[in-house]
C-alpha cells in the first residue's frame, strides 16, 4: 500500500501495535525473565523486571534433576520423524492429485480433511489398545506414527496446494523429451517444489512439536517428549517458580523461533487454502 | 494430457496415504463402536459383550453429560467471540502503517507457538497465581485483594488461556485477508467521504465474511478436543469438564470403556456436524 500516512496517524498506530504486542507477549517474556531469576527472587513482592542478580543455575538444576536432553531428544525424534514420514506418504499422493486429477480426486482431499476432524478421545482407548498388542506403547516408533497420521490430511493438503501452482506444461515438455515418470517426479518437480515441501515440513514439525493428547496419553518414562515433560511439572512441589520457567522456557524457545519464519505458512496450512 | 498409463501410476501413488488414513479412521472407530455396545470395565474384570444402547442411555441421561455440553458450550462460544472480535479490531491495526510492523507481529504471532501445557502452566503459575502470579501483583498494585483465578473463577480462567492461545491464529489469518482487500475499493470510499465506521461495516467486513468462517469452524474443531489445557490447570474439576474431557475421565480414570465409548461416539457426532460445514467451504474453494 503507497497510501500517504500523516506522522501523527502514523505515531497512534505505532504506539497501539506496540502495546497491544506487548501484552500478548509478556507471559512469554515473563518466563523468560524469570528463568534467569533464583527461587527467591522470582516470588519477591514486588517482582523487579530487570535489576536482579541474572543466574543460569534453574537451567542446570532442570536438566540435571529431569534429564532435560532426553525429553529433547524425545521431541525431536517423534516430531521431526513423523513429519518426514508423513512427507513421504504425502507426496506421492499430492503428486498424483495436482497433476493427475481424476473426478474423485476432490472427495478424497476432503475425506482425508474430515480424518483430521475426528475427536482423539473418541478413538483413545482402542490405539491404546492396539499398542499395547503390538508392544509399542511408550515407544518413539508409537508416537511417530500416531502423529504422523494425524498430520497426514494436513500434509496432504499443503503439497497438493504448493503443487498445483507449479505450472504442468513443464512436466509435459518434460514427458515430450523422455522423462520417465521416476525421473519426471524427481527431477523436474521436486526441485520445483523444494520451497513448498520446506513450509511442509516446517509448519507440521511446529504442530508435532506442540501436540498434546496422544503425547500425553501414550506415553510414560520412555518415550515422553516435552509437552508431557512440562506437565510433569503441574503437581507444586513447593519453591519451583524459577526452574517451572526455565524448562518452559528451553521446551518452547526452539519452536519459537521457527514459528516466527512460518507465519505464512500457517495460513496455507491451517486455512486449507481457502484463506489466501 | 494425462494418459492411462499416468492416471494407473497415479492411483498407485496415491494408495499408501488413503489405505493409512482409512485404516486410521475405521479400526478405532469399529471398536470404540463395539465397545459401547458392551459392558466392559477392565479393572473389575467385567466383560459382557453385549448390552445393547444401555451406555448411550447412561451416558446421555446422567446429569454429568448435560453439564459437560453447557460447559463446551460456554467454552467454544466464549472464546470465539473473545478471539474473532479482538482478532478483526488488532488485524485492522496491523494492517495500518506503523513501524518495526514485523516485530510486532511476531510478538502478536508467538502465544500460538507455544505447546499447550507450557502456555496453561505459565497462566496458572505466573500469570493467575494467588501469591505470586503477575496478575496478583496488578490486583495488590491498584489495593485489590488479589483474585484466585483457577479455583473462583475457573472456566473463566480457562477461556482466558485459550483466547490468548488462539487469538494470534485468528488474527493472522483475518490480517491475511485484509490484505487482499482492493486497497483503491477502500481509497474511493474515502475520497467519496465514506466515514471509517461505514467504510469497515459496508466495505472490511463483508470482505471478512469468508475468512471469519472459516476461523470459527477451525477454531470450534479444535477447542471441542482442547485436552492439555484442562489437564494441566483443573484436572476437569469446577465446571470445566468438556464433552471430550468427560470421555477422557471415563475411560481413563474410571476405566468404564463402555460408558466412556458411548460417550466418544456422541463426540464424534458433534465434532462431525461442525466438521460438515467447514467441508462445504473448502469444497466449494477447491472448485473455483
Amino acid at each position: 500500500m503507497a497510501r500517504a500516512v500523516t506522522p501523527r496517524r502514523k505515531a497512534i498506530t505505532t504506539a497501539a501495535a506496540w502495546t497491544i504486542g506487548l501484552l500478548l507477549f509478556f507471559p512469554i517474556l515473563w518466563t523468560i525473565l524469570t528463568s534467569f531469576k533464583t527461587e527467591a527472587e522470582a516470588i519477591a513482592s514486588p517482582p523487579s523486571f530487570v535489576f536482579f542478580d541474572w543466574t543460569l543455575e534453574n537451567y542446570g538444576v532442570v536438566q540435571d534433576r529431569s534429564g532435560y536432553m532426553k525429553f529433547l531428544w524425545n521431541s525431536i525424534i517423534i516430531a521431526g520423524g513423523s513429519t518426514l514420514l508423513g512427507i513421504i506418504v504425502a507426496v506421492p499422493a499430492a503428486w498424483s492429485m495436482a497433476f493427475v486429477p481424476s473426478a474423485r480426486t476432490k472427495d478424497i482431499l476432503l475425506w482425508m480433511l474430515s480424518t483430521k476432524m475426528l475427536p482423539a478421545v473418541g478413538v483413545l482407548y482402542p490405539i491404546s489398545l492396539v499398542f499395547i498388542k503390538l508392544g509399542i506403547l511408550d515407544t518413539r516408533i508409537g508416537l511417530v506414527i500416531v502423529l504422523m497420521l494425524i498430520n497426514l490430511p494436513i500434509i496432504v493438503w499443503m503439497l497438493y496446494t504448493y503443487f498445483r501452482e507449479i505450472p504442468s506444461e513443464i512436466l509435459e515438455a518434460a514427458r515430450m523429451d523422455g522423462a520417465s515418470l521416476r525421473e519426471e517426479i524427481f527431477h523436474v518437480l521436486t526441485p520445483m517444489a523444494v520451497p513448498g515441501i520446506a513450509s511442509t515440513l516446517l509448519l507440521n514439525f511446529i504442530l508435532a512439536w506442540n501436540e498434546a493428547f496422544w503425547t500425553l496419553n501414550l506415553t510414560a518414562a520412555n518415550a515422553a517428549p516435552l509437552t508431557s515433560f512440562i506437565a510433569s511439572y503441574s503437581s507444586p512441589e513447593g519453591l519451583f517458580f524459577a526452574k517451572l520457567s526455565a524448562a518452559s522456557t528451553m521446551a518452547i524457545a526452539p519452536i519459537l523461533i521457527l514459528g516466527w519464519f512460518s507465519q505464512k505458512q500457517l495460513v496455507r496450512g491451517l486455512t486449507f487454502g481457502a484463506v489466501k | 494430457m494425462a494418459t492411462a498409463h499416468s492416471r494407473t501410476a497415479a492411483r498407485y501413488m496415491m494408495a499408501p496415504a488413503v489405505t493409512l488414513l482409512l485404516g486410521w479412521m475405521l479400526v478405532p472407530l469399529i471398536m470404540t463402536l463395539y465397545f459401547s455396545f458392551s459392558d466392559y470395565r477392565p479393572l473389575r474384570g467385567v466383560f459382557e459383550p453385549w448390552v445393547g444402547f444401555e451406555n448411550y442411555v447412561r451416558f446421555w441421561n446422567s446429569s454429568s453429560f448435560a453439564d459437560s455440553v453447557w460447559t463446551t458450550l460456554i467454552l467454544v462460544a466464549a472464546v470465539l467471540i473473545i478471539t474473532l472480535t479482538i482478532g478483526v479490531l488488532l488485524a485492522l491495526l496491523l494492517n495500518e502503517q506503523i513501524f518495526g510492523q514485523g516485530i510486532v507481529r511476531i510478538l502478536v504471532i508467538s502465544p500460538f507457538f507455544v505447546m499447550p501445557t507450557v502456555s496453561a502452566l505459565v497462566w496458572k503459575n505466573m500469570m493467575m497465581d494467588p501469591n505470586n502470579g503477575v496478575l496478583s501483583h496488578v490486583w495488590r498494585f491498584f489495593g485489590a485483594t488479589p483474585h484466585d483465578f483457577l479455583s473462583q473463577s475457573p472456566l473463566l480462567s480457562i477461556i482466558l488461556i485459550l483466547s490468548w492461545q488462539w487469538l494470534p491464529f485468528a488474527t493472522l489469518i483475518l490480517l491475511t485477508a485484509i490484505q487482499s482487500l482492493d486497497s483503491e475499493q477502500l481509497e474511493a470510499a474515502e475520497m467519496d467521504g465514506a466515514p471509517a465506521l461505514s467504510r469497515f461495516w459496508y466495505l472490511i467486513l463483508p470482505h471478512l465474511g469468508r475468512a471469519i468462517t472459516i476461523v470459527t469452524l477451525i477454531q470450534t474443531i479444535f477447542l471441542l478436543s482442547i485436552f492439555a489445557e484442562i489437564f494441566v490447570t483443573t484436572g476437569g474439576a469446577f465446571g470445566t469438564r468438556t464433552l471430550s474431557y468427560l470421555v477422557f475421565q471415563r475411560i481413563v480414570e474410571s476405566q468404564n470403556i463402555g460408558l466412556g465409548s458411548a460417550g466418544g461416539i456422541f463426540a464424534v457426532i458433534v465434532a462431525n456436524i461442525v466438521a460438515i460445514f467447514l467441508m462445504r467451504i473448502v469444497g466449494k474453494n477447491l472448485d473455483a
